[in-house]
């Protein structure tokens, strides 16, 4: 029983390629071009998965996007799930299965690859049908850049599924294939149109191979289009009408019917008969008619037809008979496996709604159609805009092709367009319900299983708006987002109202207009390549010694260096130990650093930070803090003053960019009087820190020109020298309270740099680190890391920098509010140490409460064990902090609280007698 | 996806862009002169209107200038 | 103790071989340790030597690219009263992107239109390319991007991702 309803000839399908394909565990044989719903009509198969709420049998309905019914999973050759089969494309080895609800997704990676490009043109076309055509092939007559996108795998649009003017798509997809700055882009669904004639659209590229899908290339392509002019050629999709038992399998919209036979050869079934409110439905009958499908009879709805009308439907797996009934009530039973429909036709207008446009009711029409009044340069033409005789949208489609051309700055030129009869027929009439029968089975969304029942109960309720009736019911929500469904919803409901459907209106149209896949939308931007990742000029250096890396912002950054085994909590103290007793170096090269100059830089400066920085002398460097105009505390980090007229700033690594846009911010739009200029250089400058007491040998070692001694290199000045050969600048900072210098090179000389180091030192065991022991060095001495230890609600003096607060200027920024209320209270949180007495390592973000009755002081923000310390210790924000140094408070741990001596912040050398050596 | 018009590159892609909120609020001139109130409105009251809005933006990505523009709240559209 | 100048490293220098691996469709070439000094002038500087090249990167922002090795000549050359000079040298590598498919494989990660009528020969932007802050200039040869130093290595493996596409595209 191999394809028992496929015609003996006609359709595009390829009949010399039979495929093999799999549905629901039975084997069938279809052909190149088909769909799976075609194929599987082809052999007979109408029947898909039952309803997903009422369980009802269902057919396929439909023969594109617009399907309701036949949602499929593919198994083979990798799982997808939730597809129409009447856009699955057929290959062979194909396996699917008809799906009730949700599919499922594959419990293995895909090993497909997606992306996504940009493009540009002067006029988009969307859609590929006798407008769309006619369009792209006039504006590219002009020389004007066109890219023309189309869902199916052929041009040619609803003039497929009539089998017309084929010959004439031929000779201009021949054209625009050959057309410069002209792009055709087939199997694209346009999905979103957004702001400023952004059109994205996704590009299925290997699907239809299956398994011959070759590997390197990406399976979907997600097109980001920005066009000066938009042509919107999307046709137009049938409706259905709302009777008793309207979903029975066999029902099928009566344009879909046609496209089955004329594009795909293949009968939907034997004995029809036909139900419509327009002529199109007579097309179809009469194409069904000479492909040998018997019509039995043709009701149609219109005022002066004959007044038959459809009462019921037979046969529940499968229409078996029609019964009709006449005016007067005489009923008459036709046999018949086949129910065409056609409730008139809807402009797609999805995209018109997403562009901003609004869609009007047109009562002539029947339908909803483009108002014509968007804002976006765009023009509709075609059925999407309501016009449904082939020669109109020819003629439609041409001028918008030469005015969307025209406003771009071209001339086109005219297009041959092929011979059309005259408009002519009787106009449609816009009929919803029919009388009598169970409102139960009257279906208005198929997949949602709304019923016209379910649409009085939400009147019933008060619902007036077709939105809340949409959230009510869940009509229109579902995969298809009532493509078929939406506007009989509105006609119903605007009949239960007793208001016209133009007052009710429709529902709001949003992206994406058809189902697009994660992956394709993730695109390259997965793995590796999610997000940039950004290393240092040591970075190929780290991982050779086997470095652990910490994400900071998009750095990676060493985070410890294991040795033997060694777990965190081992090298971390090994590294500290080295740094504290020995030497110890740090790749700092993510620190930000900008290059601020001009007459006025030093004024600049004393305004960006809460410390005055003007009467730093050249060769010297101080700690400076900004804040927030709110006087919460932004960024910190050293300034060195470089010259008279000229500074170097560095910020923390992750908000090195942030803090380059809040000077310019500053600079640009408060003060643009003053003469300062800033540049980043932190690519510029690699630098590396050297730590510890025998950081001065190792460096008298590589820098013989430098005075290196106490007296002549002091705490918080900086040298330019040669280190390693290399031009250097050193500074005499410390993030540690050990003697330590910052040794700054050319990013091109780091490595030079680093290996010069290491084997100098290599006689006091120099001992690289990374951000943990960084982290860890810097706590037990109370230093706090923005953004760590601080969360854009704390000031300068909640974190004991009012030292770094000047009382001398006049302003900066942040001054102001230091005299709020709320931000001089006392009781604010503030940075303090904690010793747990039971020798826990506290877990960072852990509540610290007060003894019976608990009430909640703050949190831990820094947490570590501490070699030098013999011990776990931490830094919390709590209310009140200094004042209850000495006192005990408590951790919330998982299994209790935990007691805890609050202490200064400073826990190591509160002297500071190790900074000099 | 805004085509904002940036006045040294032309038109770019709105991610390239930094948005800066309403324009015309200036740093007071003289802070400390300010009662708490009027301190709290600078820093924390901003417009919101439906419809036209001048507000600023800063082309991050690109020349790093800022600008300000008229921008339609409802539709996007920029208007100057 | 003195290191050896030629331990220099440009930012891809690892990855040199794999990009000298793709050919026809495009060919990426890493031009490293090009002279490149920040200029902030509030008129565009007006006289060059020969061998540089000026970009534009803002009203007031210009880079100037000069063969390596030129950074203090370039410097002494472009100082002057309201001008502030700033070598940049080693803040971004320059790729050179050539051959039939570049324009194709810029579009995969930039958003900007290089269409010659659009983006000609000299002309040059600072934008996005596959998520990193880069300077594209179009050349005679191609397109050279000047990319973050620290950034420079994802890039070039992104490049590495697209490249498939394109060699048998062509």
């Amino acid at each position: 029983m191999s394809q028992e309803f496929r015609t003996a000839q006609g359709g595009l399908v390829d009949r010399g390629t039979p495929l093999s394909f799999r549905f629901d565990g039975r084997e069938y044989q279809g052909f190149r071009g088909d769909t799976l719903a075609s194929a599987l009509l082809a052999n007979g198969v109408l029947r898909v998965a039952d309803s997903l709420r009422l369980g009802r049998p269902r057919g396929i309905f439909a023969a594109g996007i617009e399907e309701p019914n036949a949602i499929v999973q593919i198994e083979e050759p990798f799982p997808e799930p939730m597809l129409t089969a009447t856009t699955v494309e057929l290959y062979d080895g194909l396996v699917a299965r008809s799906l009730r609800g949700h599919g499922r997704l594959a419990d293995r990676p895909d090993p497909a690859r997606y992306d996504s490009t940009h493009a540009h043109c002067d006029v988009l076309v969307i859609g590929g049908g006798p407008a769309g055509l006619a369009a792209a092939a006039t504006a590219a007559s002009s020389g004007a850049r066109v890219i023309l996108l189309d869902d199916q795998p052929r041009l040619g649009g609803s003039l497929l599924g009539a089998g017309e003017h084929l010959d004439w798509v031929d000779t201009v997809a021949a054209g625009l294939a050959a057309a410069d700055e002209t792009r055709v882009l087939t199997r694209t669904t346009a999905f979103g149109y957004y702001d400023d004639n952004h059109v994205v659209a996704v590009e299925r590229r290997t699907n239809h191979l299956g398994a011959l899908a070759p590997a390197h290339l990406s399976r979907e392509r997600v097109w980001r289009i920005r066009a000066r002019q938009v042509v919107l050629a999307t046709g137009a999709h049938e409706r259905s009408l709302a009777f008793a038992d309207n979903d029975r399998p066999g029902v099928m919209l009566a344009g879909a019917a046609r496209t089955y036979v004329n594009r795909y050869g293949v009968l939907p079934g034997r004995r029809a008969v036909v139900l419509t409110t327009n002529d199109s439905a007579y097309a179809a009958a009469r194409d069904l008619a000479a492909a040998g499908v018997e019509i039995a009879a043709i009701a149609d709805l219109r005022p002066g037809a004959d007044g038959w009308t459809v009462a019921r439907v037979h046969g529940e797996e499968r229409v078996s008979a029609v019964v009709l009934r006449n005016e007067d009530g005489t009923e008459r039973e036709v046999d018949a496996d086949l129910l065409l429909v056609s409730g008139g036709w809807n402009p797609v207008g999805a995209l018109y709604s997403q562009a901003g446009g609004r869609l009007a009711y047109d009562p002539e029409l029947g339908a909803f159609r483009p108002d014509g009044n968007c804002r976006q340069a765009l023009l509709v033409a075609g059925a999407a805009g309501g016009s449904y005789d082939i020669g109109v949208c020819l003629a439609e489609g041409a001028a918008a092709g030469e005015r969307a051309a025209d406003a771009a700055g071209f001339t086109a030129r005219a297009i041959v367009l092929p011979e059309t009869l005259d408009p002519a027929g009787t106009p449609p009439a816009a009929v919803w319900t029919l009388p009598g029968g169970d409102a139960a089975t009257q279906f208005v969304d198929l997949q949602r299983d709304v019923t016209v029942a379910d649409l009085a109960r939400a009147t019933g309720t008060g619902m007036r708006s077709a939105e809340h009736v949409k959230r009510y019911t869940t009509a229109g929500t579902a995969h298809d987002q009532g493509k078929t469904g939406g506007t009989l919803t509105s006609g119903v409901v605007a009949e239960l109202l007793g208001v016209e459907v133009g007052a009710l209106g429709t529902t709001t149209f949003r992206p994406p207009y058809a189902p697009v896949s994660f992956a394709a939308l993730a695109g390259r931007d997965r793995g590796l390549l999610f997000d940039p990742v950004r290393v240092t000029a040591l970075h190929g250096w780290h991982v050779s010694r086997g470095a652990l890396f910490e994400n900071v912002g998009q750095w990676k950054r060493p985070w410890y260096y294991p040795r033997d085994g060694e777990d965190l909590s081992a090298a971390v103290l090994r590294e500290c130990r080295a740094a504290r007793e020995g030497v110890a170096m740090m790749d700092a090269s993510t620190l930000g650093k900008i290059d601020v100059q001009g007459p006025d830089a030093g004024e600049f400066l004393d305004r960006l930070y809460t410390n005055l920085i003007s009467t730093l002398k050249p060769g010297a460097i101080r700690y400076g803090v900004m804040c927030r105009p709110d006087g919460m505390v932004f960024d910190d980090g050293t300034v060195i003053r470089l010259a008279e007229e000229r500074f170097l700033v560095t910020t923390t690594t992750g908000n090195a960019a942030a803090v380059l846009d809040w000077v310019e911010e500053w600079l640009q739009t408060e003060w643009p009087q003053l003469r300062v200029r800033c540049t980043s250089v932190t690519e510029q400058w690699a630098t590396v820190a050297l730590v510890g007491p025998r950081s001065r040998e190792v460096l008298a070692a590589v820098a013989p020109g430098l005075d290196v001694s106490r007296a002549g290199f002091g705490f918080m000045t900086w040298r330019d020298t040669e280190v390693a050969g290399l031009r250097a600048r050193v500074c005499r900072i410390s993030f540690s309270g050990e003697l330590a210098y910052e040794i700054n090179v050319s990013w091109w000389d780091a490595l030079a740099l680093w290996e010069a180091l290491i084997e100098a030192g290599s006689a006091h065991g120099i001992t690289p680190y990374g951000t943990e022991t960084m982290h860890v060095l810097r706590a037990e001495k109370g230093y706090p890391i923005i953004g760590q230890d601080t969360d854009g609600t704390v000031t300068p003096h909640d974190l004991g920098l009012g030292w770094a607060v000047s009382k001398k200027k006049a302003d900066f920024i942040g001054k102001r509010s230091f005299s709020r209320t709320d931000t001089a209270r006392p009781g604010r949180k503030q940075l303090v140490g904690l010793l747990p007495d039971g020798g826990e390592l506290l877990p960072e973000g852990a509540h610290l409460v007060t003894g019976a009755p608990q009430r909640v002081l703050g949190h831990v923000t820094s947490s570590y064990r501490s070699a030098a310390l013999g011990r776990t210790f931490a830094l919390a924000l709590i209310s009140g902090g200094r004042d209850l140094i000495g006192q005990t408070v408590w951790a919330t741990l998982d299994d209790g609280l935990a007691p805890v001596t609050v202490t200064g912040s400073v826990l190591y050398d509160p002297e500071g007698t190790r900074r000099d050596g | 996806m805004m085509l904002i018009p940036c006045p040294w590159c032309g038109p770019r892609d709105e991610s390239e862009f930094h948005y800066g909120g309403q324009a015309g609020v200036a740093y007071p001139a003289d802070p400390a002169a300010l009662s708490d109130e009027e301190w709290a409105r600078y820093l924390f009251f901003r417009d919101n209107p439906k419809g036209p809005f001048r507000e600023r933006w800063s082309h991050s990505a690109g020349c790093r200038r800022w600008f300000n523009l008229v921008r339609d709240t409802v539709t996007n559209e920029v208007l100057g | 103790m003195t290191a050896d100048r030629n331990f220099r490293r440009s930012p891809l220098h690892d990855l040199r071989d794999r990009l000298a691996t793709l050919s026809g469709a495009i060919t990426v070439t890493e031009t490293p340790f090009l002279a490149q000094i920040n200029v902030r002038a509030s008129t565009p500087p007006s006289s060059h030597p020969g061998d540089v090249n000026v970009l534009a990167l803002g009203p007031d922002e210009f880079l100037v690219v000069g063969p390596p090795g030129a950074e203090d000549r370039l410097l002494a050359e472009y100082r002057a009263p309201g001008v502030s000079v700033v070598d940049v040298s080693a803040q971004r590598t320059a790729l050179d992107l050539s051959g039939p498919a570049v324009r194709e494989l810029l579009a995969f990660g930039c958003s900007i239109d290089l269409h010659p009528r659009v983006f000609a020969i000299g002309d040059c932007a600072q934008t996005v390319l596959a998520h990193t802050p880069v300077v594209v200039q179009r050349r005679e040869s191609g397109f050279r991007i000047l990319v973050r130093a620290s950034f420079a290595a994802h890039l070039a493996a992104w490049i590495l991702d697209v490249s498939p596409e394109l060699t048998s595209g062509h």
